[in-house]
């Protein structure tokens, strides 16, 4: 999908809306109509990035499937705050498989589809970070290896929150978590350890990974509805702050999204079948002590006196970011968040036809699926 | 009990599940006040302007009647208010201020073309009120008067309105046909004015001619005369006089190199002026230095822009023939110039005295509550002077000499004049808070550098009175409006409705009421207030 550049318009495409667009190129946020997939009442904490993440990307995949969409989501935050008996906030057809499972289990739906001949209804897996990279990663290396037709989406807030704040892979070094700290006297996260699952997504060579955050839902959103757009094993890893399990002010969680992509911590960026297609540039560069100081995970590391040792090991890995995907504009000025420097892209892989953008029939998908499946509307 | 396969139990919505219970806080959508608007002395609602202006098409005139409310002369302010609302623009502090004042123009210049007209007078009062002086803050006045409801008649003692705007301020910044434009529309509205009608003393007409409360705005008309020796063939000048004079048809003999003596913008406008009728030299002489000068920094750029030479830190001790005595000074630790003893020369056919203006106040001599302190009038904050019913604005007061302040004193005396007549009196509403810089979040402004308005070419300067800086096109003003960030003012970018993790943010859609927060589910998080872009919501605590 093309990019919108929308200059001179007060806020560009920065913002949720823009009262000065055409309702054609708002976003999928911003409009009345827009599913919340995700509805109120839910039980997650003030401010929680997941929560957001997951109405994001939802909302926009239902309405580039036209509400024609399952979801398979694995045991954590979103499951549990989402889906206390005997209440649900999900307003799409959703299946909870076990904590390690939900790749397999989404693969499984989207076979069962296949087989009835609807592969028209789309089928999304999700998982905290948790679930994606440390528990499900053998479910999730299956289904790209298979090629299944699902995007998988993990919610990264780095660590076992729903249990607690534990460590897990995606977990950053020097971060404290509240009760798997390494043994000797320093608390945070020991350097070295933790894997990258978007850069081992790419090498499986599926046919779209990306990363994002709740801080650019723009972004996220065509992000979402170019996955949707495509056959076979997606993944999108979304950035998503927890204000509980890190420390932080209920208010920051898209300021720290913001500056996780700022400070070139989380590099924000496209792949296609194993190459990088386009990476969204820095806008205004900070350095990491920006975004670690809002942080009491990260506390140890100003008092008594600031820890310079680990505070430029983390900038270094910053740095060898901004290095390594190209995150600087090359001329200041003309940025706009999602705005991408196309590398070359690759021919599409065959994939059978993509189905097309089209606005959500209300009354669709829950009642549709369960005639399918169980032959009664509801 | 029927359910489908499987489904053994009844699915109930989290909807039943009121989370804004857990709050301790709430938002609250909340309007402050952009520095702008707080800084313009005519109280224009600039974000307001802008906003409309944004728009583009039938917003411009929205926006033109918007600052029609509280400022008469969109077209003449465009081109020589000397924004203080850019001063204080919260986007200086992001690149470059926003460009208000050429919008103002561009909308101004929209208005004459497309001869957009004045609101009509409200049901008439029957109450008759006296206006003295036709200048900024007469006609301003007598427009706010008029569209109250209030018959309005000017006497102007001189043959043309405008006051300082036609007989000080010269064509080439504010050229005539854009005053007639805009003059023409207050007196279509029904505003008598009376032109040759000196007043000698208000209470005359007060008491003889059926008026029922007089506003004053005679203005400072007399150039303030210093004492500089002068040998008998000296010619010196006085600069109001002089402009006066060009204005009515006089052309002033001033030779081939001209002195002006003064630092402030009437300095300015006297050397661009004698640079324009012929002369190859006009040196400005100022007693301090170029940071003291009182002159704005714009008209001092395009007066050295147009060749106009200046002497600081100099004082004039003699005028002769051909020459003057200049006395260098110097500053003390104080910054206060001192005279150094050392004497130079400068060659001078003229010397025109640009040193301040006084007013004329015969006309209120023989009023005895009417108290005069400092050569100004005193009012109270009401505009009212000592005398029931006779109130003053403008140049004749205590405060900033400047076009704008005279607008700005027309309008709030008008509303004064209008509460006194109907037995009550008018409180200014409370002002809210300011929207300072910090209440903004500004990542999500894009980046849009200022665009300037073009200058005239400085050859095509020489010798005629054409407009000096041109005006905005349609995608200038509409790009410039578009900067504005709408400090402290919903701009409808939908960003609250989008961030909030629990949909607790409804957007009603509705024109004028834009979104409301759903207290049923709304946690208190704050992420709305955080990222509202032009911080309209604030967090409130909840009575617990
Ligand atoms: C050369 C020059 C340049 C300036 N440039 C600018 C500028 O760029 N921007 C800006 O904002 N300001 C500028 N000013 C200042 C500005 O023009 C004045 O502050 C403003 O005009 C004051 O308005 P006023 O209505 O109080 O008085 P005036 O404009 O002086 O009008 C007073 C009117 O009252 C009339 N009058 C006087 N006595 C009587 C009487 N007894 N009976 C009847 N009528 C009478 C006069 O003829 C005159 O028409 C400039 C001033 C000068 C001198
Ligand atoms: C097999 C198994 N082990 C452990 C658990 C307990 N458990 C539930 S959620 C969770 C952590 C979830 O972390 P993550 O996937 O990152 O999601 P988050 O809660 O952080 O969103 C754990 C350990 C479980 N449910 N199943
Ligand atoms: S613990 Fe973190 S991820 Fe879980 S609900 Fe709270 S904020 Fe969201
Ligand atoms: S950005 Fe707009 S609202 Fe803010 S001070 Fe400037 S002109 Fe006024
Ligand atoms: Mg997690």
């Amino acid at each position: 999908m093309a990019e919108q550049k929308i200059k001179g318009y007060q806020t560009g495409t920065f913002v949720v809306g823009n009262r000065l667009l055409d309702p054609e190129q708002r976003s999928t946020q911003a409009r009345t109509e827009r599913s919340n997939t995700l509805t109120s009442g839910h039980r997650a904490c003030q401010g929680c990035g997941e929560a957001l993440g997951a109405r994001y990307t939802l909302d926009a995949a239902m309405r580039a499937s036209g509400g024609k969409l399952v979801a398979a989501n694995a045991t954590g935050c979103l499951e549990v705050f989402s889906t206390p008996y005997p209440e649900s906030s999900w307003q799409l057809p959703w299946v909870h498989s076990l904590f390690g499972n939900a790749p397999a289990v989404a693969a499984g739906v989207a076979a069962a589809l296949k087989a009835k001949g609807r592969e028209d209804i789309r089928v999304v897996g999700q998982a905290g970070d948790g679930g994606t990279v440390d528990i499900g990663f053998g479910c999730l290396s299956g289904m790209f290896e298979r090629n299944d037709d699902v995007l998988f989406v993990c919610y990264d807030n780095e660590g076992y929150m729903n249990t607690g704040v534990q460590r897990s892979g995606a977990t950053p070094p020097a971060a404290r978590t509240a009760n798997t700290k390494p043994v000797g006297p320093e608390p945070g996260n020991v350097f070295g350890q933790g894997k990258n699952v978007p850069m081992i997504a790419m090498a499986h060579e599926i046919p779209y990974v990306a990363t994002a955050t709740v801080a650019e839902p723009r972004d996220l959103e065509q992000k979402v509805e170019r996955a949707i757009g495509m056959r076979g094993a997606r993944y999108i890893h979304v950035f998503v702050p927890c204000p509980l399990g890190w420390g932080a002010a209920s208010e920051d969680t898209i300021r720290l999204a913001r500056l996780v992509k700022e400070t070139g911590i989380f590099p924000v960026f496209e792949a296609e079948h194993g190459e990088l297609t386009a990476v969204s540039k820095i806008r205004r560069r900070v350095p990491v002590t920006e975004y670690l100081k809002l942080q009491r995970r990260f506390s140890h590391l100003f008092k008594p006196e600031p820890n310079t040792e680990v505070l430029e090991r983390l900038q270094a890995g910053a740095d060898r970011n901004i290095e390594r995907f190209g995150l600087l504009a090359d001329d200041e000025g003309a940025d706009f968040p999602g705005e991408a420097t196309d590398l070359a892209r690759p021919p599409e892989k065959e994939q059978g036809p993509p189905p097309a953008l089209v606005e959500p029939d209300t009354d669709s998908n829950t009642s549709m699926l369960l005639k399918e499946t169980h032959g009664k509307p509801r | 009990m029927e359910k489908p396969f499987a489904i053994t139990l009844d699915v109930g919505s989290s909807l039943a599940n009121k989370t804004g219970s857990w709050r301790t806080e709430r938002a609250v959508y909340h309007d402050r006040l952009p520095p702008c608007n707080h800084g313009c002395p005519a109280g224009e609602d600039i974000q307001q302007w802008l906003y409309e202006a944004e728009e583009g098409g039938e917003g411009y005139e929205r926006a033109w009647r918007k600052i029609m409310e509280d400022n008469p002369f969109p077209a003449i302010m465009g081109r020589v208010c000397y924004h203080p609302c850019e001063t204080a623009c919260n986007r200086a502090q992001l690149d470059e201020a926003v460009g208000i004042n050429s919008v103002e123009r561009f909308l101004g210049d929209e208005g004459i073309r497309q001869g957009w007209r004045a609101e009509p007078a409200a049901e008439s009062s029957g109450k008759r009120v006296l206006v003295v002086g036709a200048g900024p803050s007469g006609l301003s006045a007598a427009y706010f008067l008029a569209r109250l409801g209030h018959a309005v008649t000017i006497r102007e003692a001189g043959p043309m309105a405008g006051g300082m705007m036609r007989f000080g301020i010269p064509k080439y910044r504010l050229p005539r046909d854009v005053l007639d434009a805009e003059v023409a529309r207050i007196l279509d509205m029904g505003v008598e004015l009376e032109l040759n009608s000196k007043v000698t003393d208000v209470l005359e007409p007060l008491e003889a001619g059926g008026f029922d409360a007089a506003f004053l705005a005679v203005g400072a008309q007399l150039g303030k005369r210093a004492y500089v020796p002068a040998g008998e063939a000296a010619h010196v000048l006085d600069a109001v006089a002089m402009l006066h004079d060009l204005e009515t048809g006089e052309k002033p003999l001033l030779g081939r190199r001209v002195a002006v003596y003064g630092g402030g913008d009437t300095a300015m406008d006297a050397a661009r002026t004698a640079k324009r009728l012929g002369a190859e030299e006009a040196v400005v002489v100022y007693r301090r230095t170029r940071e003291a000068m009182p002159a704005h920094d714009i008209e001092v750029e395009e007066a050295e822009e147009e060749g106009v030479m200046m002497r600081w830190l100099s004082t004039i001790k003699k005028a002769d023939d051909g020459k003057l005595v200049l006395e260098k000074m110097e500053l003390d630790e104080t910054g206060f110039p001192q005279p150094t003893g050392e004497l130079d020369e400068l060659e001078s056919d003229s010397l025109v005295l640009a040193l301040g203006q006084e007013c004329d106040l015969s006309l209120v001599e023989h009023v005895p509550d009417i108290e005069v302190e400092d050569g100004v009038v005193s009012v109270g904050s009401d505009l009212m002077t000592g005398h029931p019913g006779v109130f003053a604005g403008g140049d004749m007061v205590p405060a900033e000499r400047s076009a704008t302040v005279a607008i700005g004193h027309g309008k709030k005396a008008a509303r004064h004049i209008d509460a006194w007549l109907r037995g009550g009196s008018w409180e200014p509403p409370p002002e809210p808070e300011l929207a300072s810089f910090e209440t903004l979040n500004t990542w999500y402004y894009s980046d849009a550098p200022r665009t300037h308005r073009p200058r005239l070419d400085t050859v095509r300067r020489q010798g005629t009175f054409d407009e000096v800086v041109e005006g905005f096109d349609e995608t200038n003003a509409l790009f410039e409006a578009r900067r504005c960030m709408s400090c402290g003012n919903c701009f409808s970018c939908d960003n609250c409705y989008g961030v909030c993790p629990d949909n607790a943010v409804i957007k009603l859609g509705r024109p004028g009421e834009l979104y409301e927060i759903d207290l049923d589910f709304c946690k208190g998080c704050g992420i709305c207030v955080a990222e509202c872009p032009s911080g309209a919501i604030r967090m409130e605590p909840e009575e617990i």
